[in-house]
């Protein structure tokens, strides 16, 4: 299969999907000319002019609150917010308008929009710059939330968001633009609410989101030299959840690791936590355990942010733990 | 114009201090020796330089993601500042903020935010405690073309408005907010017209022209020292380096750009302190030869300086 990058995948589902269906426009800050602060819409402009690659002003509220609108009406926006920490600035948009209209109005409207955001530390962008929110937008019923970890999911994801009649937030990592991955070539959709073992194993089943499923996939390279399979589940979308992947899996291991970047309390590993515990209990050998990120704003020193965030060889730790092996000594987390 | 040739001479340093750390901490970037993005104040040294010489020490100042201009104008301590950018323990905040965070409460800065907009709020928030301690106090509030299309600049100025505080709203025009050109991302000319939408006195200066920026903030502050209020001041000026790191400069033109750095701000006070016989050609180097000398030293200071720990960084996080 050919390979291209993370990017390049999302370059693609944006382009076909607007090439597909005059409705797809694009809204955003520095996305004509520039390309967008990361580079995504890099050429779109020239492909489809300044009326469905609108640059607007630095007004996060007005455009995600335009974009709600404009898919009331029938139109399908797809809106970039630059670094996902300036979604709070459009969170009443998102949370108390794109979220609710359909429910609030009796099941009568529809809110077909997109807002596509990078999320994640590691470029020492501090503490404004560097969030991973995903666990603010699972807590508002009405939208769905994807998080794609390799360049397939991300463009099968985006395209199928896109056809969505329901407002998503598609989460980007900055650190996985540039990584590359096979694409199946022609049209390519991952349906919202399905999850995927990214690496089969029998001994512990570790739930990874985003960036963090390509530091599990190196621990878990690390872990099978010692004789220890882990099975790696990337949920893909956060909402809906695929509780059936993730219960599935724990019958077969009996032991769970969550790991996620974003701060450990009231993070999406705690949702997961719960529901395994509710719907899977008799399946566990041992009690399940989390990596997350600390409990601190993103420290702009490199030493210190490297320390906030899981890291590969955290997650081997944990799972030799989990399992009673030598070097899963105490963890110093809180 | 009352300034006396010494109060002049002291701009310039602040001018030349800025530039030279400025062109330093670029130079640092090249080569891979700061982790983060920084924004280059490059160009614009007139505006912070202009409205903190108004200010007395006493007085505040709010800054913005491009804020390395106005720390050094508000007297911050360049070893300080450079240990900050290079993520040293030894920074004015212990390496967790970097570039983009640099406070320096002591003297006045009440911190740089890199959410656009966000520092306007806090400005006025601070200027009503002043305002509610009845004390004789100001703020100057720094921020981009870009920031005054931003929800928060609308909100705070009618708030500073209704509440007659002691705040400048000094927005520096640098032409764009980011690649978008402020010809477009505003349907009116001047941005200081936006002042008489709340009630306010709007103006506009050229922001190269130091001397023009420290009499319109001179202006601003004595009404706002008395009690009459806030005002709008927008500083026309240009970034002359890229946006952050990563600018391909797509957005704007080599001559553009040559056409600015032909106004440079520094070049024109210094001609003006020619003519005045306030600074010949070996006074020029002298100042340049001791800021370089400054700047060399913030650098060797950060480099020895130990990295931080997150050791007790609990009691950074709560107080
Ligand atoms: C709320 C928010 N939106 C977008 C950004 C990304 N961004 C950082 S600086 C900038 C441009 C700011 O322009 P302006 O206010 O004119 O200041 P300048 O950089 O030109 O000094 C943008 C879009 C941000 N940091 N915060
Ligand atoms: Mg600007």
């Amino acid at each position: 299969m050919r390979e291209i990058t993370y990017k390049q995948a999302i370059q693609e589902a944006l382009r076909e999907e607007m090439r597909r269906d005059e409705r797809v426009f694009l809204l955003g800050e520095d996305i004509g000319v520039y390309g967008g602060a990361f580079g995504v819409t890099l050429g779109f402009l020239e492909e489809f002019g300044k009326a469905r690659v609108r640059d607007t002003p630095i007004s996060e509220l007005g455009i995600v609150g335009a974009a709600a609108g404009a898919a009331l009406m029938g139109m399908r926006p797809v809106v970039e917010i630059m670094f996902i920490d300036f979604s709070t600035l459009a969170l009443d948009q998102l949370a108390n308008q794109a979220a609710k209209m359909r429910f609030m109005f009796g099941g009568k409207a529809r809110v077909p929009m997109v807002l596509r955001a990078p999320q994640g530390a590691g470029t020492g962008a501090a503490a404004q710059h560097s969030q991973s929110l995903e666990a603010l937008f699972v807590h508002f019923p009405g939208l769905k939330v994807a998080m794609p970890s390799t360049p397939a999911d991300a463009k099968g994801l985006l395209k199928a968001a896109i056809r969505d009649d329901n407002p998503v937030v598609f989460i980007e990592h900055k650190l996985l633009y540039n990584r590359k991955g096979p694409v199946p070539d022609g049209e390519h959709l991952v349906p919202l609410g399905r999850a995927e073992i990214k690496r089969p194993g029998r001994d512990l089943t570790l739930i990874a989101i985003s960036n963090m499923v390509i530091k599990a996939l190196e621990a878990a390279e690390i872990l099978a030299a010692e004789g220890i399979e882990i099975e790696i589940v990337d949920p893909r979308t956060l909402v809906p959840l695929d509780e059936a992947t993730v219960l599935d899996s724990v019958r077969r291991t009996g032991r769970v690791l969550i790991a996620h970047e974003a701060c450990r309390t009231g993070g999406v590993g705690a949702e997961i936590l719960a529901r395994i515990v509710e719907e899977g209990f008799d399946y566990l050998d041992a009690p399940i355990r989390r990596l997350a990120g600390r409990d601190f704003p993103i420290p702009y020193s490199k030493v210190l942010e490297r320390q906030v965030i899981p890291q590969v060889e955290d997650i081997v730790r944990e799972a030799r733990r989990l399992l009673g092996r030598a070097g899963g000594g105490k963890r110093n987390d809180q | 114009m009352s300034l006396t040739i010494e109060a002049l001479l002291g701009m310039y340093r602040t001018m030349v201090r800025i530039r030279a750390f400025e062109e330093r901490v670029d130079d640092l970037m090249m080569k891979g020796l700061i982790h983060g993005t920084t924004h280059l104040y490059i160009g614009m040294e007139a505006v912070a330089t202009g409205v903190c010489s108004a200010l007395k020490p006493e007085d505040y100042i709010a800054s913005n993601h491009r804020g390395h201009g106005h720390c050094i104008a508000k007297g911050a301590d360049l070893n300080r500042m450079m240990a900050e950018l290079l993520g040293k323990a030894t920074g004015y905040c212990k390496g967790k903020g970097g570039s983009m965070h640099i406070a320096d409460l002591e003297r006045g800065n009440l911190g740089a935010t890199g959410i656009v907009g966000s520092g306007i709020p806090v400005a006025t928030g601070a200027a009503l405690a002043i305002s509610m301690r009845k004390e004789a106090k100001v703020v100057a509030c720094f921020f981009g073309d870009g920031a005054a299309n931003n929800g928060a600049f609308h909100e705070s100025l009618n708030l500073a408005a209704i509440w007659k505080l002691p705040v400048i709203y000094v927005c520096e025009n640098n032409q764009y907010a980011m690649s978008g050109p402020a010809r477009e991302m505003f349907a009116i000319p001047r941005i200081a017209e936006r002042g008489s939408a709340y009630g306010i006195p709007g103006a506009t200066v050229d922001g190269n022209d130091v001397l023009a920026v420290h009499a319109a903030a001179t202006e601003s502050i004595r009404r706002a020292r008395d009690g009459h209020g806030p005002s709008l001041l927008t500083c026309e000026t240009y970034r002359w380096k890229g946006h952050s790191r990563s600018d391909a400069n797509r957005y704007r033109s080599k001559e553009e750009i040559a056409a600015w750095q032909a106004r440079c701000p520094i070049q024109r006070l210094r001609r003006y302190l020619e003519e005045l016989d306030g600074l010949d050609a070996r006074a020029a180097a002298a100042i340049e030869g001791d800021v370089r000398a400054e700047v060399e030293e913030a650098v060797q200071f950060a480099e020895k300086s130990p990295v931080p720990s997150l050791e007790g960084a609990e009691a950074d996080l709560y107080a």
